[in-house]
C-alpha cells in the first residue's frame, strides 16, 4: 500500500496562509509571549532570527526534507482501522502514524528542524525535556546522529515508569539527569532545563519538546510538526474522497495536536472539527488530572500565557495522568486560543477510558500504541458514537507504545499477585466481537492510500 | 501623596542614604514563610538591625526558574506550610517603618493571579517600596507598569551579562528605583568569586542611563561585598542568608545569631566598599 509519494515532504515552512493558519505569532489572542528572565532574552532573539532565515533558505529546507525522508521515514501511513472502527459505533477511523516515525513518535519532526538550527548557531550542546521519555529519545538520536553533546532532564517519577526509555537515552549516548524538585514530573524537568540554558547559553540550545515555552518555541515546533497534518489531509482526500469531519489528538503540551491540526484550522465550511483530547487522570472532579484546558485558568508558565493549572494565589498544581507524555500542568498558547476562539473542542479523556482504547487497539489491529495517543483513540471512540455511521475520524497515532507495555501490564494485573485495575478478558471478549473486515473494507475503500 | 507615602522608604531613598555615606548599600534577600511566617518576619528584623538597607522578600513559588537549591529549598518548604500571596503583604507591613525599604521578589504568575493593579495598591498600603520580577520583562509588562505607576511603586527589571545594549536601554527607560544586574548567567546560590565581568556590566546599564544599579547572585560573604560595592549602588545578597537559616533550622536563637553574624561581615564589607586600595 505504500507506493513512493511524489509530494514533497516538507512543504516551504515560510507562511502564504491566510486566516486562522497565518498566525504566527509571538501572540495568539490573548496567549503567548515571552515570560522569562532578561538573560534569555538575547538567545530567543537568535533562535528566532536564525529560524526566520533557515525557513527561507533552499537549502535547509531540502536537508530537512532528506531527512524526513531518509532519517524518519517520512511520509509515515494513513491506515484504516476497520475493526477497530466497529467499535466506535461503524465510523470510520483512520490513523495517521507517526509512531512509524524513526524513534518511535511524532517528536523527531521538530527535534530534527532544531538540531539543524543549533549547527546552524554554532552551538555544540543541546539540553531537552522530557515526560514519557519520547522527546528525550528523539534528541537524544539526533544528538548522536550531528555530534552533539545531550543532556536529557527527566522527572525523578518519570524515570522510574518510563525506565525502559532512560536506558535508550543513555544507550544513545546522552546524560540523563533525574530531577528531584517539586512534583518530580515534566514540569520541573522544564524548570531545570531552563536553570541550565541560563547558565550555558553560550554553547547550548534547549531544544524544547512542545508547542510551549516563550516565543518562538510555540510557533516554531507547530511549524516542523505541520507536517503530520499537510500529510494526513491529502492521504484522507486520496483515501476517502473527502476531508474527514474530526480530526482527534491527544494534547499535553499540544505539539502533535497543533502538528495535524493546522493542517485543517481554515477548513470551516463543511467544517472540519478539532478535538483535542488532554489526559482527564483519575477525573476532573478528583483534581487528580492533567486537562488544564478543561480544569486551568489564565496565567504564565515556563514563558508564555496560557491555560495553567493553579490555585488562587497563582502556584501551579501538579497534575496527574497515567500518562507521563500528557502529565503537564499548562499547554501551549496557540491551543488555548482555538479553545477561546472557539475552533477547536478540548475534552478529558481519564485513564481507564485511554487504557482501555490501548488494549483494544492492540487487540483489533495489532497496533500498539503509546498511552498518550490512546487518550485521542479513546476520544475516536466516543466521538464515532456520537457522530454514527458515515463519519470519517482522522486520529493522530502520534506514538507507538513499546515504552509503555510495563504500566500497561500493572493496570492489567499481567503482572506480579497484583490484579491490576481493569480486567483484560472483558476487553478481549469486545476486540473478538468485531469481525474481520478485510474483504468488506477493501471493498468500501475502494482504492488504496495513496 | 496619601500620609502613608510620607514615611514609606522607596528603593532610591534607602540607596540615597548609602550614598550620602560614601558605601554601597546592603540589600538582603529572605523567602516569606521559611521557616514559618513570624520566623521570616523575625529574620528580616535581625537583617535590618544589623546593618541591611533594604529588604527583598521572597515570594515563594512553585516553579522558581531563576532559584539555584538553596532558595529553592527554603521556598517549597514555606509552601508546603502554606504561605499565602497575603502573608508577603503581612510581612510587608510588619517590616516597613523600621529605616529599610522593603521590596517583593515575585515571579510574575503570583502577581498576575492576584492582579498586578491590586497587587501595587496593596503593597503600597503595606508601606511596600516596589517589586523585583525575574521573570518579567518590559515588553511584557504594560500591565505592570501601568499598575506600578498609579500606586507609586517601583518597578525592578534585570539585566545579564548577555544584555546588548539595546536591550540594557530597553530594560533601564522601564525601570523605576534601581536595574538588577545579574553578576553571572545562570540562578541564585553562594559562587566562591564574583565575575571580574560585572563592573563592566553595571558600567553599561549606566551607559544606558541607570541612575541606580544593585548587583546580586552569587555574592555570599564581606569581601565579595567590599569589591562589588566599589562600582555598584547597591550590594544583593541572599543564599547566604537563606543558607544560615537551614543550617539552623529548629534552633531559632543560633539562626538569629548566625543571620547577624552574615549581617555584620556584609555591612563592613559595603562600608569599606568606596575606601578599598
Amino acid at each position: 500500500m505504500s507506493t513512493p509519494d511524489p509530494r514533497p515532504v516538507v512543504t516551504d515552512l515560510a507562511r502564504p496562509f491566510g486566516e486562522l493558519r497565518s498566525e504566527a505569532g509571538p501572540y495568539f489572542g490573548d496567549f503567548g509571549g515571552r515570560f522569562l528572565p532578561e538573560a534569555l532574552v538575547p538567545a530567543l532573539d537568535e533562535l528566532r532570527e536564525t529560524y526566520e532565515k533557515a525557513v527561507l533558505d533552499p537549502e535547509f529546507i531540502a536537508e530537512l526534507q532528506r531527512l524526513a525522508r531518509e532519517y524518519t521515514g517520512r511520509p509515515s501511513l494513513l491506515s484504516e482501522a476497520p475493526r477497530f472502527s466497529q467499535l466506535a459505533g461503524g465510523a470510520r477511523i483512520l490513523l495517521k502514524r507517526e509512531d512509524l516515525n524513526h524513534t518511535g513518535s511524532h517528536k523527531i519532526n521538530n527535534v530534527l528542524g532544531q538540531v539543524l538550527l543549533t549547527k546552524r548557531m554554532g552551538k555544540s550542546r543541546v539540553i531537552a525535556e522530557t515526560g514519557a521519555g519520547q522527546h528525550g529519545v528523539a534528541t537524544a538520536t539526533a544528538a548522536a546522529l550531528f555530534g552533539l553533546d545531550c543532556t536529557i532532564y527527566m522527572g525523578e517519577e518519570d524515570t522510574e515508569r518510563q525506565a525502559l526509555n532512560v536506558a535508550r537515552m543513555r544507550l544513545l549516548g546522552a546524560d540523563v539527569i533525574a530531577v528531584t524538585q517539586g512534583s518530580r514530573t515534566l514540569k520541573d524537568a522544564i524548570n531545570e532545563a531552563f536553570r541550565d540554558w541560563v547558565a550555558n547559553v553560550e554553547t547550548t540550545h534547549y531544544l524544547l519538546g512542545t508547542v510551549a515555552g516563550p516565543h518562538p518555541f510555540p510557533v516554531m515546533v507547530r511549524d516542523f510538526h505541520r507536517i503530520i497534518g499537510e500529510e494526513a489531509r491529502a492521504q484522507t482526500l486520496d483515501l476517502v474522497g473527502r476531508l474527514p469531519d474530526v480530526v482527534v489528538a491527544c494534547v499535553g503540551g499540544g505539539s502533535n495536536a497543533m502538528g495535524i491540526f493546522h493542517a485543517f484550522l481554515d477548513d470551516v465550511d463543511p467544517l472540519v472539527r478539532l478535538v483535542g483530547c488532554e489526559a482527564g487522570g483519575e477525573g476532573i472532579s478528583s483534581g487528580l488530572h492533567s486537562a488544564t484546558i478543561g480544569g486551568g485558568t489564565p496565567g504564565v508558565l515556563h514563558g508564555s500565557h496560557s491555560f495553567v493549572m493553579q490555585d488562587e494565589d497563582g502556584q501551579t498544581i501538579a497534575s496527574h495522568s497515567i500518562s507521563a507524555g500528557l502529565d503537564y500542568p499548562s499547554v501551549g498558547p496557540e491551543h488555548a486560543w482555538l479553545a477561546d476562539i472557539g475552533r477547536a473542542e478540548y475534552r478529558a479523556v481519564d485513564d481507564g477510558p485511554a487504557m482501555e482504547a490501548f488494549a483494544l487497539l492492540s487487540m483489533t489491529e495489532g497496533i500498539m500504541p503509546a498511552i498518550e495517543s490512546a487518550h485521542a483513540l479513546a476520544g475516536a471512540l466516543e466521538l464515532g458514537r456520537e457522530l454514527g455511521e458515515d463519519a470519517v475520524i482522522l486520529v493522530s497515532l502520534s506514538g507507538r507504545g513499546d515504552k509503555d507495555v510495563d504500566t500497561a501490564s500493572r493496570w492489567f494485573g499481567l503482572v506480579g499477585e497484583d490484579s491490576g485495575r481493569a480486567d483484560l478478558e472483558a476487553l478481549r471478549a469486545r476486540a473478538r466481537s468485531t469481525s474481520d473486515s478485510t474483504a468488506s473494507t477493501s471493498e468500501k475503500n475502494g482504492k488504496e492510500t495513496r | 501623596m496619601t500620609a502613608l507615602d510620607t514615611h514609606r522608604l522607596r528603593a532610591a531613598d534607602a540607596l540615597d542614604v548609602a550614598r550620602a555615606e560614601n558605601r554601597a548599600a546592603l540589600i538582603g534577600y529572605l523567602p516569606v514563610g521559611y521557616p514559618d511566617l513570624a520566623g521570616s518576619i523575625e529574620a528580616a528584623r535581625v537583617l535590618i538591625d544589623h546593618g541591611a538597607d533594604m529588604i527583598e522578600l521572597g515570594l515563594p513559588y512553585s516553579d522558581p526558574v531563576m532559584d539555584g537549591p538553596v532558595i529553592q529549598k527554603a521556598a517549597s518548604a514555606a509552601l508546603r506550610g502554606g504561605v499565602r500571596t497575603r502573608h508577603v503583604l503581612e510581612a510587608v507591613e510588619a517590616l516597613s517603618g523600621r529605616g529599610a525599604a522593603i521590596l517583593v521578589m515575585s515571579y510574575w504568575n503570583p502577581v498576575l493571579a492576584y492582579g498586578p493593579n491590586a497587587f501595587a495598591r496593596d503593597l503600597a498600603a503595606a508601606g511596600g517600596a516596589g517589586v523585583i520580577t525575574p521573570d518579567l520583562i518590559p515588553d511584557e509588562g504594560a500591565d505592570w507598569i501601568a499598575a506600578s505607576e498609579e500606586h507609586g511603586v517601583d518597578r525592578v527589571f534585570l539585566v545579564a551579562p548577555s544584555s546588548p545594549p539595546d536591550r540594557l536601554a530597553h530594560v533601564v527607560s522601564h525601570t523605576r528605583g534601581f536595574v538588577y544586574a545579574a553578576s553571572t548567567m545562570g540562578v541564585t546560590g553562594t559562587r566562591a568569586s564574583v565575575s571580574a565581568a560585572t563592573e563592566g556590566l553595571v558600567a553599561r546599564t549606566r551607559e544606558a542611563g541607570a541612575e541606580n544599579v544593585c548587583v546580586g547572585l552569587g555574592v555570599s560573604n564581606g569581601e565579595q561585598a567590599s569589591q562589588v560595592g566599589a562600582y555598584a549602588d547597591g550590594v544583593i545578597v541572599g543564599s547566604a542568608f537563606v543558607r544560615a537559616l537551614l543550617d539552623h533550622e529548629g534552633d531559632a536563637p543560633a539562626a538569629r545569631t548566625a543571620l547577624a553574624t552574615v549581617t555584620d561581615d556584609l555591612r563592613a564589607g559595603v562600608e569599606r566598599s568606596r575606601t578599598r586600595q
